[in-house]
């Protein structure tokens, strides 16, 4: 039916007004907060970097393992049960037990019960899995296991790393997970990289280990070399103090020496033991270890007992205040490693949008000129339906705040293009229908109806390469699906809401003309 | 309505496309694609040199004195402005971008880096396995929707076309070695949208003119069928074509290529719909029986 209800009117109406009205709130500033929505623009388009990182978590795993055996010769020794010749192999624990206490052993390993191998019934797994030949016996950890393991250090690593791009203050940064060992960082406006990248690279575990006197490495002892690759130093593998002890550090000056330094100060656990080991240790080198490697290694004068003190090493004020952060933000479980990093510098972000909207423009009106020469008054009609839509398109994309990249405006320069062709399948259809049906009201509604499935199937294989687009694509190519999908819902929109309701009002004032279309 | 007889030159232009495809199909398999660093991994930067004289070889021999692997160097656009791709990828080295880009001005004068994109082996196999998969599953889900909508028949018309266009435009980008990158399949999978599409207007005529006339056969129903959707096909393809031709004018270096695969992608899909669509109909001997058999079940 061509008949519109007053109610119906008025509703596309409104629905139109609102929209646009969110579409022009990006060009206008408006006072008020729930009118003032913007479109996130993609980093592609404000500049700012992208990063991927990925956890390491080889030598987290190889630490766990270690301590596993530590805590199952503990635990079986108050069991007074005899385990031998412990050894780890790649990522298997082996032992030996006796034939008398073989099946113990085994029972306890596998016991849902068990205190040394976790069980998780909602998993039906434990934590590791265990296998037995002979007396030997080797112990992995399990899939579940391994789950486990890696989000938990995912979670201390996003967070670590969630502090540390906080304490270098961009704007906005967005942090999240991705699977079980990534973590995406995107910074928006950020022209530079650089400096948040040799942040994130780095562990920052901090040791304070007294350098041996021993020249030649033996046990309990490792051979260290210094940052500046200069020599190389035999260091005692007792840890005296880790940087978890560390309450606070900054960067600062040395009064006597004119250095820059990195002052910290401990928590009280921490300045007691540095208190303890520095008494004892006068006259010792106490090597500062930052992720293998020794910053420098200070003579110890007399016992440090107030909690607090300095490392010196060659520093300039900036390196000095890089890593006064890494140590307040605390060691990250793991290494991350960079594997996709993409940056965009602000110019070309302004470039990109300058020309998208002027290919935007232009196909537009290419659009727009070339439906008025083929439909006159109809084509101005599928123009007034186009315009709306491109409103309503962009309204709604303010509406969600989403994330409008440059694949996305050609989404959009696209959905232009396309949106005209359901009407012209019902002008077309319409013009069809004319030849047999003199009552143009008829005819019109006929042209409608007719046409209704092919437009429906029509669209609906679009939409289905854009949500898949959506669910598979990544950064700017899901805002390109974004655009593209919500345009066809606005196309439909406009096309029986808008552009039928002016088509109905024409026909109606026009029918005893001859020819309408 | 024009009256075209588009069925006379069936037979032609189903060699003619047949050719098309083996031609593609040898290129895509003896030369490839010519994968961007998405794909294949490395890292590539966009830069814009303040001295003008600067020219391709001299970055190319400026980049090839630090030890990167292959080096590719391109005009992107304006005079100054420069696109390298290399593969080497060091992004654990924090300061790989930075060194880059002291030495290089130290040896072509002060250099803005534009963009920067390093992509790792492991990220860029997953993006080409995802890439693929999104591909497979798009042609799946269409497949599954007209397998609903219509009878077997148009199904395996309207895949087939779909094939027939994939297939030749990504042959074009291998034989003129035109880069596959992320923004390439999202252009593929918009052609496999469209292809299907302007196959499915003409199969709606089709079966509703089986309906409409009970005496014609199939061989000349895709005639009529061809002919009283032809001004649509020429108008849609027309404005969407106008728009994409913009994006490719002015839209920026960054777009050219996803551009460029849609615009054949449009043109093959039009061509397909007419040409492989409706011929495959006739093979397979559609009939008025084929849709009343299916309306009866």
């Amino acid at each position: 039916m061509l008949y519109f209800s007053k109610l119906r009117i008025i509703s596309v109406i409104v629905f139109t007004v609102i929209f646009s009205y969110f579409a022009f709130s990006n060009f206008v500033k408006f006072d008020d907060k729930f009118f003032s929505k913007n479109i996130n623009l993609g980093l592609d388009l404000q500049g700012g970097s992208y990063l991927l990182l990925e956890i390491d978590n080889r030598p987290v795993i190889t630490q766990k393992l270690q301590a596993k055996i530590i805590e199952l010769k503990r635990y079986f020794k108050e069991k007074e049960i005899t385990l031998k010749n412990f050894s780890l192999k790649g990522d298997t624990i082996l032992f030996e037990t006796t034939d008398k206490d073989f099946e113990n052993v085994k029972n306890i390993l596998n016991d849902n019960e068990s205190d040394v191998n976790t069980y998780y019934p909602t998993y039906k797994s434990h934590e590791f899995d265990v296998r037995e030949d002979g007396n030997l016996f080797s112990l992995n950890y399990s899939r579940y296991g391994l789950v486990l393991l890696k989000n938990s250090s995912l979670d201390q690593a996003i967070e670590i790393v969630r502090r540390r791009v906080d304490e270098v203050g961009t704007n906005e940064p967005n942090i999240l997970k991705r699977g079980n060992d990534r973590i995406l960082v995107e910074l928006p406006g950020l022209d530079d990289p650089n400096r948040i990248k040799s942040l994130l690279g780095k562990t920052a575990n901090l040791t304070f280990q007294f350098i041996s006197q021993n020249n030649e490495e033996s046990f309990g002892t490792e051979k260290l070399s210094f940052e500046d690759g200069s020599r190389d130093a035999i260091v005692s593998k007792r840890i005296i103090l880790s940087g978890d002890n560390l309450v606070d550090a900054k960067p600062s000056m040395n009064s006597q020496t004119n250095e820059t330094v990195v002052s910290f100060s401990l928590d009280r656990v921490g300045a007691k033991k540095f208190g303890k080991a520095t008494s004892t240790g006068v006259g010792k080198q106490l090597a500062i270890v930052l992720d293998g490697k020794i910053i420098s290694a200070p003579t110890v004068r007399e016992p440090i007992i107030g909690g607090s003190g300095q490392i010196s090493g060659d520093f300039t004020f900036q390196s000095a205040t890089d890593l006064a952060l890494l140590l307040r933000s605390g060691a990250l479980p793991a290494p991350l490693n960079i594997i996709e990093e993409r940056t965009v510098g602000p110019d070309l972000g302004q470039d990109s949008i300058d020309a998208g909207i002027l290919s935007l423009f232009i196909g537009f009106l290419l659009v727009i000129l070339f439906m008025i020469y083929k439909y006159r008054a109809f084509g101005l009609i599928a123009n007034l339906a186009l315009v709306s839509n491109l409103f309503l398109l962009i309204g709604i994309l303010t509406l969600f705040e989403a994330t409008l990249t440059l694949p996305g405006i050609a989404g959009i320069i696209l959905t232009v293009g396309m949106a005209v062709d359901a009407n012209v399948l019902i002008f077309e259809r319409i013009k069809e229908e004319t030849k047999n049906e003199k009552n143009p009201i008829i005819a019109f509604d006929a042209g409608y109806t007719k046409s209704r499935t092919t437009i429906l199937d029509a669209n609906i294989t679009t939409l289905i390469a854009a949500f898949i687009l959506f669910f598979m694509g990544s950064g700017p190519v899901k805002g390109f699906s974004v655009t593209l999908g919500v345009g066809i819902l606005t196309t439909l929109f406009s096309v029986y809401f808008i552009a039928r309701l002016l088509t109905s009002l024409y026909v109606v004032k026009n029918k005893d003309k001859e020819q309408l279309l | 309505m024009r009256d075209i007889s588009f069925n006379k030159f069936y037979r032609k232009f189903n060699i003619l496309s047949l050719v098309l495809i083996v031609i593609s199909l040898a290129f895509l398999i003896f030369k490839g694609l010519n994968y961007g660093v998405d794909f294949k991994g490395g890292t590539l930067i966009e830069l814009r040199t303040t001295d003008k004289t600067n020219n391709i070889s001299l970055i190319r021999d400026s980049f090839n004195q630090m030890n990167l692997g292959d080096v590719s160097v391109k005009k992107f656009g304006n005079e100054t402005d420069f696109i390298v791709k290399f593969e080497k990828q060091n992004s654990n080295d924090p300061e790989f971008i930075k060194n880059i880009q002291n030495k290089l001005s130290s040896s072509i004068g002060d250099v803005d880096f534009r963009r920067v994109e390093n992509v790792g082996p492991k990220v860029s196999s997953e993006l080409l396995k995802s890439g693929i998969i999104a591909i497979s599953l798009s042609l799946a889900a269409m497949l599954l929707y007209i397998w609903i909508r219509f009878e077997w028949q148009f199904s395996l018309g309207a895949i087939l076309a779909i094939f027939h266009d994939v297939i030749i435009t990504l042959g074009i980008f291998s034989i003129f070695s035109l880069e596959i990158n992320l923004s390439i399949v999202a252009a593929v999978l918009t052609i496999v949208g469209y292809s299907m599409n302007d196959t499915v207007v003409i199969f709606d005529r089709v079966r509703e003119n089986l309906r409409k006339y009970s005496d014609i056969k199939i061989f000349d129903l895709t005639n009529i069928s061809i002919n009283e959707t032809l001004s649509r096909t020429i108008i849609t393809s027309v404005t969407t074509l106008l728009a994409l031709l913009s994006i490719y004018l002015f839209g920026g270096e960054i777009l050219k290529g996803f551009s460029l695969a849609m615009i054949l992608g449009v043109i093959f899909g039009t061509y397909s719909s007419i040409y492989i669509a409706n011929p495959i109909l006739v093979a397979l001997n559609v009939s008025q029986r084929t849709i009343v058999k299916e309306e009866k079940d």
